[in-house]
């Protein structure tokens, strides 16, 4: 009967699809993966760039398939340049740009953003303050205003900076309640220490938050938002000549002035391996950072990384998430990353793994860690380029991700063709190559491993793997003194 | 994407006199569907912005239809759907998949379970042969091993995202509370560690023949394809597939009431307290639930939205305020639930909710409230279209939800019929029934729960 109906259904087609009827009606090889045409050709589109006199850089993308826009002001400063004591202030400088500005007042300026329709937002992370604008581009006009006035003239309001204060020490205490957040943070200040900036929190801590006042803000805001440390990313349904003379106009007043070096207190020499517990009592799973200090954006093994690091933990069928999760089950995902930074940010190795297999978990995962420094098959390292190479179109579709995807370039001076290049660059990688930064950069002699969870439960099994001497640490990553 | 460049535009003129929002320019999704002989629904839109397509495909059972005794089997079964299938050994679904660009995921939730890939253009053939062989050959090579480490797997997502994380285990409490003993949306999606640990293979192969089914399937395809080829390919690897008996009925419920309040309380390993309170309200696509939506971003979305302003803005007890509508095939809740600053009782926070509560419902709320809210809505209808596996969700929500992919005008629509007085009415109706509060407490603070008689205590 099936039958009947599926040949009824091919001899109603015959008319429409007779070159076509002759592939149907051949019997298909479910066994046998089918044949691919080749990959479709992808060119990014051009980015044009244009420069204010007052060194204001601008990247422009056209993208006319819906008519909306987005504006990214990336400000090449963020929380690494945070004085030692006054961890947070990248962090609470971009929370007070939507506060109040020498015209509108915080509720006017998200009545503003709600009745326009739009998005806007001011964000901080380690090397860069970011401000971003998603528009319509019926409402550009008066979206863009409130953008560059957010932007250049805030007024650090001292009533608002006392409630966004107030916000921000609730949740440095509401992270205690994460064990993947203390995680991250003791992880940080294991490998960094307290003299480095990468070792804290971007959001600070809480006495660097409680002393914070709004000069400390407004001398952040003087020293680094100035045009000549500024990208301006406008990716959307606009075309370069006339968002040039709109940008202009509301940005040539910006002044310039004195963009001070970026400078690092050298890094803590990696200790031997050694085990960090962090005590959180009743943990249903320990949460596991382990890795060292790896390299800054401007690597020139980046590309080999990439691939390697793909192999490794970056996607689903890494050797980490198949053996934690998918032939094990002691986790829901284990990955691994490079956090690439103007100066040489971590490498982690990652998982949430149930409590009573958190010794057999870091058994695996030193297994794992070891065995990348053997040569990878090639099948293995052919998959890995593939994912990257086939994948990146997708990371462009919309004109928020265009403009997301510029940011790096325009941070850490890509060549614009970056991501034409892109696949060639993935493509020469070899197995020596893999096996090379695999060797330089994973050493498990030399690796820190934060477990927080129930030390009750998990210390003794952990003792018996022996990766390493034990720690107790708090929630800070520091000794606990009995 | 192109062809919807002009309508779009109309659209967004249409915005800018916020005083005369139109219900008829809205940007569609255009779209062909037809159904194979043997049930499967096919729905094909084409996009040639960027070289990649989606395939989205939908089955229409999720947690309400699961039995007594196998909560969170639905979701567990959907594990099991990425294990490989009679023609696909284990492990080669996602490698082959991740071998040509691809990102590929799946997810369940009270109603339906999808599935989808998307890839590079010319990798439309294997998501389709992966898609089919799971679909027509699932059982042959289905054995205990594969269920066994999917159950692990599973627990660990149950400990990753709800016995692990702050407030994580209110959601369950309050599910059981807010429906009737035996409602589809009594029990959580993912289930409980019991019920994980009960299902057998026997269940899973039941499961199988009942809802796995090319006519209990929507199949969507979204992106840079050629529509003859397309369906050349679906009836090539789908055509074949038998149809499965047919479906046992849909869960009917009843509009659920509540006779009385509901007082709960949780002890959690939480620094601050925080107060739920949930009302049942109506299902998706209901007359009243984009009213409903409207009410919640007025109370709790934005600076301006009165309770944000008063707990968070002005008197700074209320670390933060959320507010959702939750609407579903079968039923609907409101929600609304707050964090009260360190020091501050959550009693506190329960008289201010209740001042504002009886302000909405008494007065109508005022015009520049109204806009902001259907302005916001508006926008998002538009960034919705920007990629194909969000336009393929899309097509798949209105397909099955709305009975017509093409809904996205209506859907729009709805919000811009929304008056003042409707917002009121809803309050009025659904806010002023009885509710369930739950508080979930820092261990050992049981006191800080709210009851009947807190709001006189503070």
């Amino acid at each position: 009967m099936k039958l009947q109906h599926i040949q009824q259904f091919r001899a109603g087609m015959v008319a429409l699809l007779i070159p076509v009827l002759g592939e149907a009606q051949a019997t298909l090889d479910r066994s046998k993966v089918p044949a691919l045409g080749p990959p479709p050709k992808v060119s990014l589109p051009p980015v044009v760039t244009r420069q204010l006199p007052n060194g204001l850089k601008l990247m422009i993308v056209e993208q006319h398939e819906l008519p909306l826009a987005d504006f990214v002001l990336v400000v090449g400063s963020g929380g690494t340049v945070d004085p030692a004591s006054k961890g947070g202030v990248a962090n609470l400088t971009a929370a007070i740009l939507t506060e109040g500005t020498t015209s509108r007042n915080s509720l006017q300026i998200s009545d503003q953003i709600a009745f326009l329709g739009i998005g806007l937002t001011a964000s901080s992370n380690w090397d860069a303050t970011t401000v971003s604008l998603h528009t319509p581009t019926s409402q550009l006009d008066s979206a863009l205003a409130l953008f560059a006035d957010v932007a250049l003239r805030p007024s650090f309001p001292a009533e608002d900076f006392e409630r966004v204060k107030k916000n921000r020490l609730t949740s440095l205490v509401q992270l205690k309640d994460r064990p993947t957040a203390i995680a991250d943070q003791a992880y940080a200040a294991v490998l960094y220490g307290r003299q480095h900036p990468y070792g804290h929190n971007l959001l600070g801590n809480e006495a660097s938050v409680s002393a914070m006042t709004t000069a400390d803000l407004q001398s952040f805001y003087r020293a680094n938002f100035l045009p000549n440390n500024s990208t301006l990313i406008i990716v959307g349904d606009v075309t370069p000549a006339r968002i040039e003379s709109k940008i202009a106009s509301l940005f040539s007043s910006w002044q310039r002035g004195n963009v001070s070096p970026l400078t690092f207190d050298s890094a803590p020499k990696a200790a031997a391996t050694t085990v960090y517990l962090i005590d959180k009592p009743g943990a249903a799973q320990s949460s596991f950072r382990i890795g060292s200090i790896g390299v800054p954006r401007s690597t020139k093994d980046y590309f080999a990384l990439a691939v390697m690091n793909t192999i490794l933990g970056g996607s689903f069928t890494s050797r980490l998430m198949q053996n934690l999760r998918e032939t094990h089950g002691y986790t829901y995902g284990a990955r691994s990353r490079f956090d690439m930074r103007q100066s040489a940010g971590p490498f982690t190795a990652s998982a949430e793994v149930v409590a009573a297999k958190t010794d057999s978990g870091l058994v695996e995962f030193m297994k794992e860690l070891n065995a990348i420094r053997d040569t990878v098959p090639s099948a293995e390292l052919r998959k890995a380029k593939r994912y990257l190479q086939l994948g990146m179109p997708g990371d462009f579709e919309s004109t928020q991700q265009i403009a997301n995807q510029l940011v790096p370039v325009a941070l850490y001076g890509l060549p614009l063709d970056y991501y034409n290049s892109y696949v060639s660059n993935i493509e020469n990688i070899t197995q020596a190559d893999v096996q090379r930064v695999a060797r330089q950069y994973i050493d498990p002699a030399n690796l820190a491993i934060v477990i927080v969870g129930d030390r009750k439960s998990i210390e003794s099994g952990l003792k018996a793997v022996n990766a390493g001497p034990i720690q107790i640490r708090d929630f800070f990553g520091q000794p606990i003194t009995p | 994407m192109k062809r919807h460049t002009l309508v779009a535009i109309s659209y967004l003129l249409a915005t800018v006199s916020a005083a005369t929002l139109g219900a008829q320019a809205v940007p569609r999704i255009k779209f062909e569907k037809y159904t194979l002989p043997n049930g499967l629904e096919v729905i094909l839109h084409e996009d040639h912005s960027t070289p990649i397509v989606t395939v989205n495909t939908w089955y229409k059972v999720g947690s309400g239809d699961e039995k007594p005794g196998r909560t969170g089997f639905a979701h567990l079964f959907e594990h099991i759907m990425f294990m490989g299938s009679q023609h696909v050994p284990v492990g080669m679904f996602d490698k082959e998949l991740e071998a040509a660009g691809a990102d590929n995921n799946g997810s369940t939730t009270e109603d339906r379970t999808n599935y989808y890939e998307n890839l590079p253009s010319n990798a439309l053939p294997l998501a389709l042969w992966l898609d089919a062989d799971r679909m027509g050959f699932l059982l042959p090579t289905m054995d205990k091993a594969k269920l066994d480490l999917q159950r692990e797997v599973v627990k660990n997502e149950r400990r990753e995202r709800v016995d692990n994380v702050p407030y994580g285990r209110g959601d369950e409490m309050i599910l059981a509370a807010l429906y009737p003993k035996g409602h589809p949306y009594s029990w959580s999606v993912i289930g409980s560690m019991a019920d994980l640990g009960a299902a057998s293979v026997e269940d899973v192969s039941n499961f199988f023949r009942t809802y796995y089914a090319p006519n209990n399937a929507t199949l969507v395809i979204a992106g840079d394809f050629e529509p003859a080829e397309a369906k050349r390919l679906v009836r090539l690897y789908f055509g074949d597939i038998p149809r499965g008996p047919a479906l046992p009925a849909r869960p009917r419920v009843a509009p659920v009431r509540l006779a009385k309040d509901t007082f709960m309380v949780l002890e959690d390993k939480v620094q601050l307290p925080r107060a739920f309170y949930d009302w049942p309200t109506v299902k998706i696509f209901d007359a009243d639930d984009a009213a409903l939506d409207v009410l919640a971003s007025v109370l709790a979305s934005g600076k301006n939205s009165r309770l944000y302003k008063r707990l968070v803005y002005d008197m700074q007890v209320a670390q933060n305020v959320f507010a959702s509508q939750q609407s579903s095939k079968l039923a609907g809740r409101f929600e609304i639930d707050i964090t009260p600053k360190p020091g501050q009782s959550p009693a506190v926070i329960d008289k201010v909710l209740n001042e504002e509560l009886q302000k909405i419902m008494n007065e109508p709320i005022t015009d520049r409230e109204l806009k902001r809210v259907q302005n916001s809505f508006r926008s998002s209808f538009l960034n919705r279209l920007s990629g194909v596996l969000g336009k393929s969700e899309t097509l798949n929500t209105y397909n099955y939800m709305a009975g017509n992919p093409d809904y996205v005008q209506q859907d729009a629509a709805r919000y811009d019929r929304v008056t003042a007085a409707d917002v009121q009415r809803v309050a009025k109706t659904y806010l002023g029934r009885p509710r369930v509060v739950l508080t979930i407490v820092p261990e050992g603070k049981r006191e800080m729960m709210l009851t009947a008689a807190s709001r006189g205590a503070q």
